[in-house]
């Protein structure tokens, strides 16, 4: 086996080392062109098998098709799956292998407990995205998953989250989610969507960047009307019910006219658009910006996606969510810089001759992406009205009242003292699902705005390692 | 008495198998019973085709069944009788898995707070 010390017979001796992490469609992209161009990337995957989450593949074994598996997009999954099987021998790849820390020029990663220091020159962070979560009332009991948890469910095992399953959140996956569940035979008992059903013209027009995409949520939401799925729009969740032996039983909402609704279930999906997987940039030292349509923290690229850190280059949803397609394309321009930037003769041709139409991609993907922020925001204002019982942090079960104490009893005006004090953001998660909400709850007691209260600090390890993981040997 | 002859009245899962049902069965054990499972199963399916829950939480005891699926959220960790741990979402069932949905008991010093833990669920410290 190659180790990234001694070059595959194929790589000339002074290759440049070049890691990619992540195999969704922007890590395939990128290790394609850095095959292409010569070189024998490192490839690091946490899963068992390639494809990231989007393109998620199913297990051995199973023998559902395509296109009952990714709908619209079996074409594009399948190409990616297909490209990256012919990319296999060609780079190091490491599965099951969790990037776990960067330092200066070198990648830590554990697999099986046993941990190794891979060095690099060019580092390309392809590390997706997972559920943005706002709290309801209730929502730490058993039977509540995100909306990605209940995709996975059907896509990677061909099952249900319940056998009456609430999607309640807002954003495209809200409407996607409850489509498959639909069609593949399940019983989905209301969507409910939190954003207003008019939309602006600021957000129409981004929607317009991309109107085939637009006019495919469009019918996923009259298929689900056809199908006779209760669908609301503009409703403020008041509470998930439900009880110790049962786990979830009922999602009660109000809707827009402030009438309320109840609806029984075992299963509530739920989500509000995607969050950036964003760890290994922060620990890489990269600048952060605020984003204010979608309220959070970002780290700062430039067009081609090179970060603030020399070397370091982030990619697809895990720096900017503008979908898989978007992905793919940020994935091959960013590696197209690296090889650009490491000074690769045939890597520099390729980046001026396809920089300019891959940023325009880009764009207008951003331009869509802005449209399904405003078309679909965030409810921030939730966070502000949840009872002080309601838990903001389901790991360790500290409620919002928790929180609040320690802004107005302990000053807590910045998310990592609140943090400190309340050990919201500090469980098992690490802050993945609480955090945008913690900050809102802080930001609206404190009366500062968001973009003041900060953002929480990534921390070594980026998830969970075993006690008994091997020291790394010098 | 029931009738071994009859079928096996439906389980009281939490998912619902929609596809792929014609796997080979695996055999597993969830806390000392005997349980089944379709090859390619997650820990996690296999877990909730059987029950409700997954774990309990360690503040406050309540019954959690997972959240995120994909590696993220941590909340669905389980034991073997070994003191291994099991990340269940991620973690593919094999036949004879030994999985317990509680720590066992004789891997951790007998603390006042597993002593309670222990207590509620009517185990032997």
């Amino acid at each position: 086996m190659n180790s990234p010390l001694n070059p595959s017979p194929n790589a000339p001796l002074n290759a440049p080392r070049v890691i990619v992490v992540g195999t969704g469609p922007a890590g395939v992209r990128a290790a394609q062109v850095l095959v292409q161009a010569g070189l024998r990337p490192v490839v690091v995957e946490e899963n068992a098998r390639d494809g990231g989450q989007i393109y998620r593949r199913q297990p051995l074994g199973f023998k559902r098709p395509y296109t009952k598996l990714y709908g619209s997009e079996a074409a594009k999954a399948q190409a990616l799956h297909r490209d990256f099987e012919a990319l296999r021998p060609h780079l190091e790849l490491h599965t099951d292998t969790l990037a776990w820390n960067l330092t200066a020029g070198e990648l830590h990663v554990v697999r099986e407990g046993q941990p190794q220091t891979l060095p690099f020159d060019a580092l390309l962070v392809c590390s997706g995205a997972t559920d943005r979560l706002m709290p309801v009332p209730g929502w730490d009991q058993a039977g509540c998953y995100s909306l990605g948890a209940a995709q996975i469910a059907l896509k990677a095992q061909a099952c249900a989250i319940g056998r009456q399953v609430v999607f309640m959140g807002s954003g495209p996956l809200l409407y996607l989610v409850a489509s498959q569940y639909q069609q593949a035979g399940a019983r989905v008992a209301a969507v409910l969507d939190t954003a207003p059903a008019r939309k602006s013209w600021a957000a129409l027009r981004g929607l317009l960047a991309r109107p085939r995409l637009a006019l495919r949520g469009l019918a996923l939401m009259q298929g689900l009307r056809r199908a006779g799925v209760p669908l609301l729009q503009g409703v403020s969740p008041l509470r998930i019910e439900g009880d110790a032996a049962l786990g979830v039983q009922a999602v009660v909402v109000k809707d827009a006219r402030g009438a309320s609704h109840r609806f029984e279930c075992d299963a509530v999906g739920l989500g509000w658009h995607l969050r950036a997987e964003a760890q290994l940039a922060d620990l890489g030292g990269c600048q952060f910006d605020f984003e204010p349509l979608s309220r959070q923290w970002l780290p700062r690229i430039d067009s081609d996606g090179r970060s603030s850190q020399a070397g370091l280059y982030l990619a697809g949803d895990g720096v900017r969510i503008l979908g898989a397609d978007g992905a793919e394309a940020a994935g091959r321009l960013a590696a197209l810089a690296a090889l650009a930037d490491l000074g690769h003769a045939q890597g520099q041709a390729l980046h001026a001759s396809e920089a300019p139409a891959l940023r325009q991609t880009l764009a207008r993907m951003d331009r869509f992406r802005a449209g399904l922020a405003q078309a679909f925001p965030w409810p921030h204002a939730q966070a502000a009205s949840l009872p002080d019982e309601a838990v903001v942090c389901r790991c360790e079960g500290i409620t919002a009242g928790t929180l609040r104490h320690c802004v107005s009893e302990l000053d807590s005006h910045e998310l990592n003292r609140a943090k400190a004090f309340s050990r919201v953001g500090m469980g098992r998660c690490q802050g993945r699902f609480c955090g945008h909400a913690a900050a809102e709850v802080v930001a609206s007691q404190c009366g500062l705005p968001i973009e003041q209260v900060g953002r929480l600090r990534s921390q070594a390890p980026v998830k969970p390692l075993m006690m008994n993981t091997r020291e790394v040997q010098p | 008495m029931t009738d071994p002859t009859l079928p096996t009245p439906p389980r009281p899962g939490r998912f619902v198998r929609l596809a792929e049902a014609d796997r080979p069965t695996l055999h597993l054990q969830i806390d000392g019973q005997p349980a089944t499972a379709l090859a390619g199963d997650t820990l996690l399916v296999a877990l909730l085709q059987h029950g409700r829950r997954v774990r309990d939480s360690e503040f406050g005891g309540t019954p959690r069944a997972g959240f995120c699926l994909m590696g993220a959220c941590q909340d669905c960790w389980v034991w073997t009788p070994e003191g291994r741990r099991l990340r269940a979402c991620s973690t593919p069932v094999e036949a004879g898995l030994q999985v317990l949905t509680r720590p066992p008991a004789q891997h951790w010093p007998p603390t006042q707070d597993l002593q309670q833990s222990l207590a509620r669920h009517g185990g032997q410290p």
